[in-house]
């Protein structure tokens, strides 16, 4: 294979207000290579991914961006598309009303002067669907299809739009075990066709099998490029890429006082919301203890959110069963009004979609959860509410103009502030915190770590869902691992390590 | 300090200016026919089923829904107090509390198709909306069905009564009104007060006073024009009571906060535990009820029940919720407000039929008044 170098991305840089997420990142791809790039959820990989493909477009970022020699600067979308760069993102941009041959060629059609030709986009799906592999007729429904398949329609739509340079974002995330395996196969053959890729995956049992190249990426940083042709790279050496950082100070000194099990959930098992026969939670037990801070790592789908939701008063998924125990007693959580007052507290993962009400003010928001505290006989007492909204704005130090400012106003920080605000006075004694400082900024990050262990002092149990294993470490006293639905590891602070984790994840891949 | 505070609160005002340089506008244009106490009777009596409907609806709106078949629910409902009245000779009463029972059984059907079966308000009042149109003319078989006795059409042509005998000029009307104007003063100066004492912000001292003074001087100077003619109509009363106790639910109630966090983010405010289904279908309830208020009021006034009772209402009743502020997207909106939008309708309506303009150009400016407003909100938010 010839060594001509396809892409060559120099020190790009790209920051968000407030966060540098990517700094100085190189990423060479030689023509014909299947080259992977892995990382951390967050280190950076789908926004270089972006920027390579003009979402990001010229300008936004600093550095070049050289694609078959030439200095590229994207536009958009369709200008990365033409050159032949073409990504297929995680959550799969398919029409699921429309055939097979429509989402093929949606915004490409075969078409002259706006009049579609049937027949030629037909029998060029026909084509392109036996080039993938894909035994379907092109009519076929793809929302009907499976995810495998909609993955191979994808690929398809790519290869109908001439591509040179395929991204693909964790493509086997959501696929089984035979799927993945077809896919990884089709990567061969396109890459034996001349076609490069870059492929970002989290499966790096899978990464070993395929990729030419290895690129390493730890908080927008390159780390190193791994050959893989040269000598063999085991899995251990990529982990050790990923995690390997200076963890000192980015969280408060904790020094836990664990007390009796206060929270504990019996053989949980929860199907999906819309398919209901597919089981998203497989039989989960486990418990919180008295001022512990208990996290849950995993990746994104193996079923973290759906399992609080779950417990929160039933707010995800359909024929639940299973106990929750408070104290030793089963209490009824079928609502989230019970939830509530049993003294569950779930805070979103989702802070604009499911936490606030963006629209009303600080005030209002805080004692949404809790209106009965601040109300006799259902008439509020506004200035009780104030009060309330006035003590949380203070201790938990939310900057704002003060209590009457719409929370759209504020920063994400902020925001996670209120939202933290609006479940403490529901008097919660388990606060489950899914993704607590997602797009939270560094210093507001650590303030919120204060918090959780301010509360967990104050003997508060609180569950922890992080796709930062960092921030896992630094804040948890126990740690079970999930995956596909189950809890594959059970880890306590001292024997807790980024390895560890990272290997329980891979190994439950594997089985 | 005190500009800025005028500019932030423009919109507040902004409207009630609206409805008061329309008025002007109008009471120019008609030589002062507009402001005449006959007049100022008719616009009340003929405003006050789409105030009451207003109200309802714009919970509905907050909540984030729509309905479209107030219009055909309360001509239904007309028909069937006018059947049960007439032909089956129910005393007036029963009628009224069968008649609003009827009412919440509607709202409580179409509710439970949207909050519980989650068909989109739009779809299923639709539906309603040519069920109960079909329905009242199937009931009145087509016909009018009338009159009614003197004590149902006291509804919509009653007066307060003078005990002091006036004859050219209602005493007690004018001191109801004075007595009014001073009650809503007073709660307005305690609310200060009492926002002054727990460190809350409030307006600047000159602006508090002027437009109490004002305010308090437009319902006293409106109860005289009253009072010089039959004095204060009942249905004016009810209206009155109504818009302070929905003005009082929005405001301070636990369920007024929650039907507005409901239109702000249903997700989020399901998650806080408030059982949004309920709240959803409790609201379709209250509208239905108040249609069926709104349809015995109209069917009092013209003392008889069509089978055209109706047509057309809904549209007046989602207008002036627009026009009053209230957000399509749910979540925002005022009681005042709808109720200054259903006047600001109610005195175009009534200003350009004294000037004679045809019902044509009436509803041609009618519809540009509302695309206008609502414009003009959305474009001052968006610079905001």
């Amino acid at each position: 294979m010839a060594d001509e170098i396809i892409l060559s991305m120099r020190s790009i840089t790209k920051t968000f207000p407030g966060v540098k997420a990517l700094n100085n990142v190189n990423l060479t791809v030689k023509a014909g290579e299947i080259h992977a790039v892995v990382g951390e959820n967050g280190a950076g990989k789908s926004t270089l991914m972006k920027v390579l493909s003009g979402v990001y477009p010229h300008g936004s970022y600093e550095g070049e961006i050289y694609f078959e020699g030439i200095e590229q600067r994207f536009a958009d979308i369709r200008e990365s598309e033409e050159r032949g760069i073409i990504i297929i993102h995680q959550e799969l941009a398919l029409v699921p009303m429309l055939s097979i041959t429509e989402n093929i060629f949606l915004g490409n059609e075969l078409a002259q002067r706006g009049v579609i030709d049937w027949h030629a986009a037909h029998k060029r799906t026909r084509e392109l669907l036996r080039r993938v592999g894909l035994n379907e007729s092109p009519d076929a429904t793809v929302g009907k299809l499976g995810v495998g398949k909609q993955q191979l329609v994808e690929i398809a739509k790519a290869l109908s739009k001439r591509v040179k340079l395929l991204i693909l974002d964790e493509p086997t995330a959501s696929l089984n075990e035979t799927d993945s395996a077809a896919l990884l196969k089709l990567l061969l053959e396109l890459q034996a066709q001349g076609i490069s890729c870059i492929l970002i995956s989290h499966k790096l049992n899978e990464i070993t099998q395929v990729a030419d190249q290895i690129t390493v990426i730890r908080d927008g940083s390159t780390i190193e490029t791994l050959d893989c042709a040269a000598n063999e790279i085991s899995e251990d050496r990529i982990i050790r890429g990923m995690v390997g950082r200076d963890m000192a100070h980015r969280y408060p000194q904790r020094e836990p006082q664990i007390g009796d099990v206060i929270f504990e959930v019996r053989d949980w098992h929860v199907f999906h919301e819309q398919y209901s026969e597919r089981e998203v939670i497989k039989g989960i037990d486990l418990n919180v203890r008295k001022g512990e801070v208990v996290g849950i790592a995993g990746l994104m789908g193996s079923g973290r959110t759906e399992l609080a939701m779950s417990i929160f008063g039933r707010s995800y998924g359909r024929r639940i069963s299973g106990q929750v125990l408070i104290d030793g007693q089963t209490v009824d959580v079928s609502t989230i009004g019970k939830a509530i007052k049993h003294g569950i507290a779930y805070v979103t993962e989702d802070r604009k979609g499911y936490g606030l009400i963006l629209e009303q003010e600080i005030r209002k928001n805080v004692s949404l959860a809790n209106l009965a505290e601040v109300s006799s006989h259902g008439v509020i007492d506004e200035h009780a509410e104030a009060r309330v909204a006035q003590r949380y704005r203070e201790s938990l130090r939310i900057r704002s103009s003060g209590i009457q400012q719409p929370v759209v106003n504020l920063s994400g920080g902020n925001q996670q502030k209120v939202v933290l605000s609006k479940w403490l006075f529901t008097k919660p004694r388990l606060l489950i915190l899914d993704e607590p400082t997602r797009g939270i900024d560094v210093g507001a990050k650590y303030e919120i770590y204060t918090i959780i262990d301010e509360l967990a002092r104050k003997g508060e149990g609180i569950l922890m869902i992080s796709s930062e294993m960092p921030e896992l470490l630094g804040m948890c006293d126990r740690i079970y691992v999930m995956n596909e639905g189950r809890l594959v590891v059970e880890l306590d602070r001292n024997e807790a390590s980024q390895e560890r984790i990272m290997r329980a994840i891979v190994n439950a891949g594997h089985a | 300090m005190k500009l800025g505070f005028l500019k932030n609160n423009l919109r507040d005002y902004g409207l009630l200016l609206s409805l008061v340089v329309i008025m002007g506008f109008f009471q120019y244009q008609t030589d002062g026919v507009l402001m005449q106490p006959l007049n100022i009777t008719n616009l009340v009596l003929q405003n006050s089923y789409i105030v009451v409907m207003a109200l309802g609806m714009l919970l509905v709106i907050v909540a984030g829904y729509i309905d479209l078949s107030v219009g055909s629910v309360s001509g239904f409902i007309g028909g069937l107090a006018a059947v049960l009245i007439v032909q089956y000779s129910w005393p007036v009463v029963p009628t009224i509390i069968a008649t609003l029972l009827v009412g919440a059984l509607i709202g409580a059907a179409q509710g439970w198709f949207v909050a519980y079966a989650r068909i989109p308000s739009f779809i299923v009042t639709l539906a309603g909306m040519l069920i109960f149109k079909g329905l009242a003319l199937a009931l009145l078989q087509g016909q009018s069905v009338g009159p009614f006795p003197l004590s149902f059409q006291r509804i919509s042509t009653g007066f307060l009564p003078d005990p002091f005998g006036g004859t050219d000029f209602r005493v007690l009307s004018l001191i109801v009104g004075i007595i009014l104007a001073l009650g809503l003063v007073a709660a307005e100066v305690r609310k200060r007060r009492k926002a002054q004492a727990h460190d809350m912000d409030v307006e600047p001292v000159a602006f508090f006073a002027m437009k109490n003074v004002l305010f308090a001087g437009a319902v006293m100077y409106l109860c005289w024009l009253l009072s010089t003619y039959k004095g204060l109509p009942d249905v004016l009363i009810l209206m009155a009571v109504l818009i302070l106790i929905y003005q009082f639910v929005t405001n301070r109630t636990t369920i007024g906060r929650r039907i507005y966090a409901l239109g702000g983010n249903e997700k989020a405010t399901r998650l806080s535990g408030v059982n949004t289904a309920r709240l959803s279908f409790l609201t379709f309830v209250n509208m239905g009820v108040l249609a069926a208020v709104a349809g015995l009021i109209f069917a009092a006034r013209l003392n008889t029940a069509t089978p055209k009772a109706g047509l057309g209402f809904e549209l007046d009743v989602i207008a002036a919720c627009f026009i009053g502020g209230a957000s399509a997207s749910g979540g925002v909106g005022k009681v005042v407000g709808a109720v200054i939008g259903a006047f600001i309708m109610g005195v175009m309506n009534n200003g350009m039929s004294i000037m004679g303009i045809g019902i044509d150009y009436q509803q041609v400016i009618k519809g540009m008044v509302l695309l206008a407003a609502v414009f003009l909100d959305v474009y001052n938010r968006n610079r905001a």
